[in-house]
Parts: C-alpha cells; structure tokens; sequence
C-alpha cells in the first residue's frame, strides 16, 4: 500500500503545505484590500498595514455610503441585474426548448442552431458594433446595459443540453393530455430544471454585475454608470472628481482607503453569492462542457 | 409549409432570441463594410468613401499594428499554455489530498478569484504590486532584498504580471473539468496497479496522466480559438502608456484608434482581420475536438 510508505507520507505533508499555500495566495490580496480599508488614513499611506487594519476605523466606508454618485451607481447596477437576468432567462428557456428537440420533429432546428451558435464564432467587432446602438438610439440609455447582451447563446445551449435529459414520457403525457409546447415547457421542463435555471441565474448575475465595458462605452454620464464602470472609473481612471473632502475629512481619508473600500464593496454581493455558486457550479459547467 | 403549421409553437418561441440576435450581432456584421471604407460618422455607412483594402495595408504597414499582433499572439501564446500546464498539475496533486474536509477548502479558495471582474482585480492589482510600498514589493524587498520592481511599468515586467496573475485568476477553475475527468477514472486500474506493487509515483505516470491526456487536447485544442484573444479587460485595467510597446493587444489597439484617434474604418479593418483569424482557428479547433476526442457543443 502506498499510503505507507514513508516517502508517499513525506510527500502528502509537502503537497498539502503546497496546495494551502497556493490557496491562500488566491485570497490573500483581498485580504490585504479589506485591512486598509478598515486602516487609518496615516498607516495606508506608510504602507504599513499587511492583513490586518491599523488602527481600526470605518470612516472610509462612510465616506464612500454617503457619495450620491456610488449610490446611483449600485441601483443601477442591481437594476441591470435583475432586469438583465430575468431577462436572458426568459429567452434562453423559450429557445432552448424547441432547439432541445430532434431534427426529425422539428427540421428547421438545426438551422436556427447554426444561426445562434455563428454569433459565437464571428462578431462585427467594436465599431460597427458601436454605430448600431448610435443608430438605435441607445447611447446614454439604461437600456444599452440589458438589451444588447440579453440573448446568452453559451447559457441557451447549456440548458438545450440539459432539456434533453428530460424524459420523453413526461412531455409525451402532458402532449396527449391536450397540453400545447408553452404549456409543457412551463408546466414539465421549467418545474424539473430549478436547479439549472438557478446555476445559470446566478452566472448571468454575477456577469452583469461584473460588466464595466459597455457602461464606460456608451454612457456619458457619471450617474448613469453601474457600479463596476463607477469603480473602473475610480480605481483604474484614478477619477475623483465625484468626491469632495473637506478639511477635516483629508486628515481621515486617503485616496488609498477610500479606493480599498470601494474594491471591496464591489466585489462583496459576488463574495455573498460566492458559496451558493459554487455548490452550483462544478455540475454546471460538467453539464455543458464534459460529455461522453 | 406543412412543417411550419405543425411547428409554429416552436417557431414562434425562438422568435423573440432571432430578432434580439438579428439586432445585435448580425446587423454589426453588415457594418463591417466599413472595413473597407474611409468611414466618416458625419458620412455615414452610405455617404463614406470606399477605399477597397487600404485600411489592411495601413495595417501590415504600419509598425505599431504588426507590433499589436505580435504582442497579442505572444500573450495569448502563453496564456494558453499556462492556463492548461497549471490546472493540469494541480488537478493530479489535489487528487492526492485524501481528507475531504481539506480539499474543499483548498478548492473553495482557488475557484473564487475567477467570479471577480477585471476591474475588482486590476484595482487590487495596482495596489499591492505599486512600486510606492506596494505588498508585493515590499515582501521582496524585506524577505529578498530585492529592489522594488516596475511589474505595471515595464514592458516585459507587465507582459509577466500580465500572464502570471492571468494564471492566478483562472487555473483554480480550470481545474474543474480535470478533476471531473480524475474521478472518472476506474478505481480497478489502481488495484492492479497496487497489486503489482506500483508505487504512487509509477501509478500516476501511467494510470492519472494517461487518464488525463484525452480531456487536455479538448482543452487545448478549443483555446486556439482564443490565440488572439489576449483578454481585452485585463490589459485594459492594468495597462498605461509606458508598456504599450510590449502591452498594447488588438483589441485595446481598436479601442484607442477608435474611440480616441477616430479612425473608425481602420479599426473596424483591424477589428475584422482578429475576427477572421478567430474564426477560423475556433472552426479547425472543433474540428480536430470532434475527430479526436468526439466532442460536441451540442
């Protein structure tokens, strides 16, 4: 057995020490983002704060709750959630049901197959990307955020593949019994797929929180951005012109607090749905990418 | 027709995805004629003049757009070893951790810097690796005494803070699909493997790595689509002025002819050339997935 021997022993030890190490590094440098956050003003500047606050104080987070503009920008960004998310849903259980039948029922399946799955191989790129939502009339409008990405092609055939293992009898039965297609997708498919809509639900959240780009592209105004643009903005852009101090506040706060603590609250809803993801998610991807 | 009156409920369900991709990914198609145009917004696609394949030769004119396409390759080159080599090697040493309680929280560290976006992680990024007593710099400095190094500043310090946080980032959920097929392993293999007195290191080698091999050229194979792909966010969020020679990808360079020069025909020209190659790449990859490893998308 070679769980005996002593070589195989040594070599657990260093392989466990190895593998937590790396594990660690992960997370260390959102530690180390939360510990100056919670840092005063003095040690964040003299860098001396490691994983851990110096001299403990919640005033950059104050400061950051009560900027009009980062609050604007979370509703927006949880409007275009939300909207977004239902959304995407909507349309992919609404197309993946046909497309999850044989071609023999339904031939123009594999055509319309084609034209989803081409849009994943070939885009028009930035530019006339660009001109198109000019010419909709979408630049500095809310909707730009949801309707331009509101068919998820990736999602629709992660749940064609997952409406396929739906046994034939249940949706025959529901057919016989005078059922039409709307009423045994919503009545049959929709109830034993929970689990997939949900772990396709959460991905399509935690991408439309995440999403920066199409705000900074074709948004002008700083309070129409969603969080993640705000935050581009701020940290990457170095842009403060959306926050005053006063006197008193620059003896508190540095841009350096400030800038931590608004990290970690951008990514604090992904940390939150973090653990309900990742329950999810392993089978999710295998559902999709792995078959025999 | 007969198909049609029988199959409307199904037609009629796919409609509203059909139109929202008309829209939104086959209309932007049609614009890139603008490719071949001296297209003026004021203009329009219409009224612009046509300059046939001037744009593409401005483009393998040009030094700083063969620059581009050569940084972009190389990145992305690189990435896409890394991104299978680091997953690979992890996924057969977490198999060897036999406490379950430990490998889950060593899995649930490793997954979670791939849920957060570009701009999260460039903004931790700039703050830990700031030559100003940056972390990361100041460990080197009082652990190695090494003098603080310019990772965001210097071409090929970025071109490795590039590749190496891009590794930090994805390999953790790289390692799913690797250690889905680990478990598929048949445990027989083993106990005769152990019966003939094979020791762990000779069972890996030709029991777990051979058990692998087929799922890493699926693997592989499909992220030649992405050989162009050098990750538009992250160079985005991490980049400046300094490292553009060894930095600046095609899609950062579109961005900035684009929006910053106004020269929308030449990006779009530049834009198309990436999405070309892409294409073809993605459409061989798949091919070679589906002959050699019967893989399919759906």
């Amino acid at each position: 057995m070679y769980h005996k021997t002593t070589s195989y022993r040594v070599f657990n030890v260093f392989n466990t020490v190895f593998l937590l190490v790396l594990g660690l590094i992960c997370v260390l440098p959102l530690v180390h983002v939360l510990a100056v956050s919670f840092s005063a003003k003095s040690a964040a500047d003299a860098n001396l704060v490691n994983l851990w606050p110096v001299e403990f104080t919640t005033v950059a987070y104050e400061k950051t709750i009560n900027n009009p503009v980062f609050l604007s920008s979370v509703w927006v960004a949880v409007k275009r959630t939300l909207i977004g998310t239902v959304l995407t849903l909507v349309l992919a259980c609404l197309a993946a049901y046909p497309m999850s039948k044989e071609s023999s029922t339904f031939k123009a399946r594999n055509i319309y197959a084609w034209v989803f799955v081409f849009t994943m191989i070939f885009q028009g790129g930035l530019v006339p990307f660009y001109v198109v939502i000019q010419n909709l009339n979408l630049i500095n409008n809310f909707w730009v955020l949801v309707l331009p990405g509101a068919v998820n092609v990736w999602l629709t055939i992660l749940l064609l593949n997952f409406f396929r293992g739906v046994p034939k009898e249940l949706e025959e039965a529901a057919l016989i019994d005078g059922a039409g297609h709307f009423r045994t997708l919503i009545s049959i498919y929709l109830p034993v797929s929970l689990p997939a809509l949900a772990t396709l639900g959460l991905f399509s959240m935690v991408f439309h929180w995440n999403s920066w780009f199409d705000g900074l592209l074709y948004l002008q105004n700083k309070s129409d951005y969603p969080l993640a643009t705000f935050l581009q903005t701020v940290i990457v852009q170095r842009d403060m012109s959306s926050m005053t101090f006063n006197p008193k506040e620059m003896e508190l706060l540095s841009q350096k607090t400030v800038n931590a603590a608004q990290i970690f609250l951008g990514a604090l809803p992904v940390l939150v749905v973090y653990p309900f993801l990742q329950k999810f998610f392993v089978k999710g991807l295998v559902l999709g990418s792995v078959k025999e | 027709m007969r198909g049609l009156k029988r199959n409307w409920q199904f037609h009629l369900m796919i409609l509203p995805s059909l139109l929202f991709l008309i829209v939104f990914a086959y209309l932007p198609m049609a614009g890139i004629v603008m490719a071949f145009q001296d297209f003026k917004p004021w203009d329009g696609v219409f009224g612009s003049e046509w300059i046939g394949l001037e744009n593409f030769r401005t483009m393998f004119e040009r030094d700083d757009s063969i620059q581009v396409i050569w940084n972009t390759f190389i990145i992305a080159a690189l990435k896409i070893i890394f991104n299978l080599v680091a997953p690979f090697t992890f996924a057969i040493l977490l198999n060897e951790i036999r406490k379950a309680f430990i490998s889950r929280t060593i899995q649930t560290l490793v997954y979670l810097p791939h849920f957060l976006s570009w701009v999260i992680l460039g903004g931790i990024l700039l703050n830990i690796l700031s030559t100003d007593g940056g972390l990361v710099n100041r460990m080197l400095t009082s652990w190695f005494g090494i003098e603080p190094i310019f990772f965001l500043g210097d071409g090929n310090w970025f071109r490795f803070t590039v590749i190496a946080s891009e590794v930090w980032k994805e390999f953790g959920y790289g390692t799913i699909v690797f250690l889905a097929a680990l478990a598929n392993i048949n445990p027989s293999l083993y106990e005769a493997a152990e019966v003939d007195g094979a020791t762990r290191w000779k069972q890996t080698l030709h029991i777990t790595i051979p058990s692998l091999i087929p799922m890493a050229i699926v693997v592989g194979t499909l992220s030649l689509g992405n050989i162009l792909n050098a990750g538009f966010d992250q160079i985005f969020n991490l980049y400046n002025p300094l490292v553009y020679e060894k930095g600046d990808i095609l899609d950062t360079f579109v961005y900035r002819t684009a929006i910053e020069d106004g020269k929308f025909g030449f990006a779009t020209a530049v834009g198309l050339f990436k999405s070309i190659v892409s294409m073809a790449l993605i459409v061989i990859s798949y091919r070679i997935a589906y002959k050699v490893a019967n893989y399919r998308v759906f």
